[in-house]
């Protein structure tokens, strides 16, 4: 069976149940009404309706809320962070997504390598930035991650934005104590993705995919001492999206010894 | 799930592959032993082979004692060698002892030194005291050695490793098997395998020489085999029979080259594109369910290259092309249930694909889909080096390998080394000298072209270049992720670096 696109959310509601309670919730009369007019069955029938008129509301309570309602997000307390016991970087500056509807190696490529905002591979946002792209405002969020992965879909959702045929920025800041090399970067994303390291692109992985631990791994290369930005570009088809990444030393063991940082955050 | 894997790969590698090179016309060789780098074999009559690399051979010096089926272990700063002798009539033999600190006849070590019979029959007894096999215990150090042929048993005695020779002479053998020959005891894993041929030798292309064998987990046995049959009722189960244009394995001799990586040697009674000529090989030892399994060298071919670790295969870094064109469902494109790229409301509904068999989609071409051309596929490609990469096999043309032995390279331990181009394309896989990977072009024959491939005991595939300019130690190919490899220093322990290779 193929992917559907149309994978639950925490809360188990997918965008498939949404359209469909808004489908019968169109004042037309149910045919269970015409034929069982109790007042059980209207009790029965009008919770149900509430309840999926309340879920079907849910994506705009969200975004009401921000990024606090995404369950595996938080904004950054701190001024870095570092890397989780497995060498997961979990503070990232992320932009808000832009249209996208291909993950086929040329098609990435070519949409990546398209200009959506000035210096885009070069630019070290804060937290707050606006960017102008195609008549709409996109901004730089600041967040960390509860978990190993960073969860777009969370992301995206919670701010009432598009999850699927998007494609999402990602940009951190890795500094190190001292220059290491002999590393990679290893990644994993949903779907395909690009990354940069200090300009550099590393890592390229196309085609529709799940989120794999150590999928995409660049070359060996060196952090310098001090910041390292790593940057990277998410596209996504439909369903669910998010991505790891994380340092792996010269014998392929989670590197740790660096922190992260997001700029400065928004008050 | 290995062990289908494991069968799968040894039904297709089912033929024996490359003889090896130069001159290997040998009858009853002993176990190979490494000696300043050299490899070394001696045979019935005096014979002797050499090699440096262990795929192209040459004649050696005769020791000074020759005889029958001698075998060779190397004992701390001692290679001793036993050598059998007709005394009579048969049954009637004698096991002598010769031993020198070095084989290499430039080295100021070399000097056979005779230190008399070990072991004998007397022409009466059940017995017939030749083709012996040794066995140093890694679990404890104690030396042990079996002989015996068609005239009743295979016997067991102690020896003693400092010296050679028998360590209480008034021990009685112990008989292990009865009425096969050339047998020698391995170790692994908490076992002791009893291997011995079985069938008769010296016929040529009509010998029935094959390799059975036994396993116990005292020395002293009973040595049982699969069926339950002790060696001593005629039991054993087949380690190695004729197969090919080769007809009667026989005398075996285990080469553990660690990391995972072991190989045995044999006998053919006759290589029939070699004049029916009795000829050493070397072949990979493979281990399933606690039995030792004979692996082939693997035969020249057209394979997807597969990790161990991420089922990925290694695949040249180009877009691919779906094998047959690309197809979309009836009211396509985006949003209607391409994989990751409909929106909700898209995929399967009535008339985006159809039933299977009933025509649509699902029903297919109605046709065979040909296997991809890649001279058709490979328009763009790059014609500069290429970035290699993993990706989920698809039958794609840049996802096929053509792994084909190069003459005149040298090679290793039973084998040759290859080049690995792209099937129908002169592109090879090559080791950069950063130790990374990279299609080049075009195959120059250069080292960092040249591959060296042995199965591991697991019945996978180890895969490292001749030459990696950066590394001082052997490199291997590595599955650092699901979708890229590298090379690195091999680790027995990891899937990494474990290959299937498959005909696709």
């Amino acid at each position: 069976m193929e992917k559907q696109p149309t994978r639950s959310n925490e809360t188990g509601v997918t965008e498939r149940d949404c359209a469909e309670s808004q489908s019968q919730h169109d004042g037309k009369p149910s045919p269970l009404r015409l034929v069982f007019d109790t007042a059980a069955l209207r009790k029965i029938i009008l919770s149900a309706l509430l309840v999926l008129a309340y879920l079907t509301m849910q994506p705009i309570a969200n975004a009401a809320e921000g990024l606090a309602s995404a369950p595996t997000l938080t904004r950054p307390t701190s001024a870095s962070k570092s890397p989780s016991a497995d060498g997961f970087i979990q503070r990232w500056l992320i932009l808000e997504p832009i249209r996208a509807n291909s993950l086929t190696d040329r098609a990435v490529q070519a949409l990546v390598k398209k200009e959506y905002f000035p210096n885009q591979f070069t630019v070290v946002p804060k937290d707050g930035d606006k960017v102008a792209f195609d008549s709409a405002e996109l901004i730089w969020h600041a967040v960390d991650t509860k978990e190993y992965n960073v969860n777009l879909y969370h992301f995206a959702r919670a701010l009432g934005k598009p999850t699927s045929n998007v494609l999402l920025w990602g940009v951190t800041i890795v500094n190190c104590p001292e220059e290491i090399s002999g590393v990679r970067l290893a990644i994993g994303s949903n779907a395909a993705s690009v990354w940069w390291v200090n300009g550099q692109e590393v890592i390229g992985i196309y085609g529709d995919r799940q989120t794999v631990i150590d999928d995409g791994v660049s070359k060996r290369l060196t952090l310098k001492k001090g910041p390292n930005i790593v940057r990277c570009a998410v596209i996504n088809g439909g369903g669910a999206t998010d991505f790891c990444a994380r340092f792996l030393d010269a014998n392929d063991k989670p590197l740790k010894g660096f922190t992260v940082s997001a700029g400065e955050v928004a008050k | 799930m290995k062990a289908p894997a494991l069968t799968a790969a040894i039904l297709a590698l089912a033929l024996p592959s490359f003889a090896l090179e130069g001159d290997v016309r040998i009858h009853d060789p002993s176990t190979i032993v490494q000696c300043n780098g050299k490899y070394y074999t001696y045979g019935t009559g005096g014979s002797c082979l050499v090699s440096d690399d262990g795929w192209t051979w040459r004649r050696g010096t005769t020791p000074p004692r020759r005889g029958m089926a001698p075998d060779i272990i190397h004992v701390n700063d001692r290679y001793f060698m036993y050598v059998a002798r007709n005394v009579g009539a048969q049954p009637r033999a004698d096991i002598n002892l010769i031993w020198s600190k070095s084989l290499d006849t430039n080295s100021p070590d070399y000097k056979w030194e005779e230190a008399g019979v070990v072991a004998s029959s007397d022409g009466i007894e059940d017995c017939n005291a030749i083709d012996p096999g040794l066995l140093l215990d890694p679990k404890d150090g104690r030396l042990w050695m079996v002989y015996g042929s068609y005239f009743g048993y295979i016997r067991l005695v102690e020896l003693d490793p400092k010296a050679g020779g028998r360590k209480d002479p008034n021990d009685p053998p112990v008989n292990l098997a009865i009425n096969c020959e050339a047998s020698i005891l391995i170790a692994h894993d908490g076992w002791y395998y009893l291997l011995a041929t079985h069938g008769s030798c010296c016929r040529g292309a009509d010998s029935g020489y094959n390799i059975r064998m036994g396993r116990s987990k005292i020395i002293t046995g009973p040595f049982l085999d699969h069926e339950g049959i002790d060696m001593m009722q005629g039991g054993g189960k087949l380690f190695a029979g004729s197969g090919g244009r080769v007809v009667g394995p026989g005398h075996f001799g285990r080469i553990n080259l660690g990391d995972g990586v072991e190989k045995f040697s044999c006998h053919y009674e006759a290589d029939l594109d070699r004049g029916g000529a009795s000829v050493l090989d070397i072949r990979p030892l493979l281990w399933k369910d606690s039995w030792p399994v004979a692996g082939e060298n693997l035969r020249e071919g057209t394979y997807q290259i597969e990790s161990v670790r991420t089922g990925t295969v290694l695949e040249l870094a180009v877009e691919g092309v779906p094998v047959g064109g690309r197809r979309e469902r009836r009211g396509g494109g985006p949003g209607a249930g391409g994989p990751g790229f409909g929106g909700p409301g898209g995929g399967a509904g009535p008339g985006a694909g159809g039933p299977p068999g009933g025509g649509g989609f699902f029903g297919g071409t109605g046709g065979v889909i040909p296997s991809q051309d890649v001279a058709q596929v490979s328009t763009n490609w790059p014609t500069v080096n290429s970035d290699l990469r993993m990706a989920n096999y698809l039958c794609q043309a840049q996802q096929k390998w053509s792994i084909t032995a190069v003459t005149n390279a040298d090679g290793y331990l039973g084998s040759p080394y290859f080049k690995i181009t792209i099937a129908g394309t002169d592109r090879p896989l090559a080791a950069t000298a950063d130790g990374e990977l990279v299609a080049l072009p075009a195959f120059t024959g250069a080292p960092e072209q040249l591959w060296r491939i042995d199965q591991l005991t697991d019945g996978t595939w180890r895969i490292m270049p001749k030459s990696a300019a950066s590394s001082k130690e052997p490199l291997a190919l590595s599955a650092v992720g699901s979708s890229f490899a590298t090379l690195s220093k091999f680790d027995p322990r990891s899937d990494k670096q474990r290959w299937w290779i498959k005909t696709p």
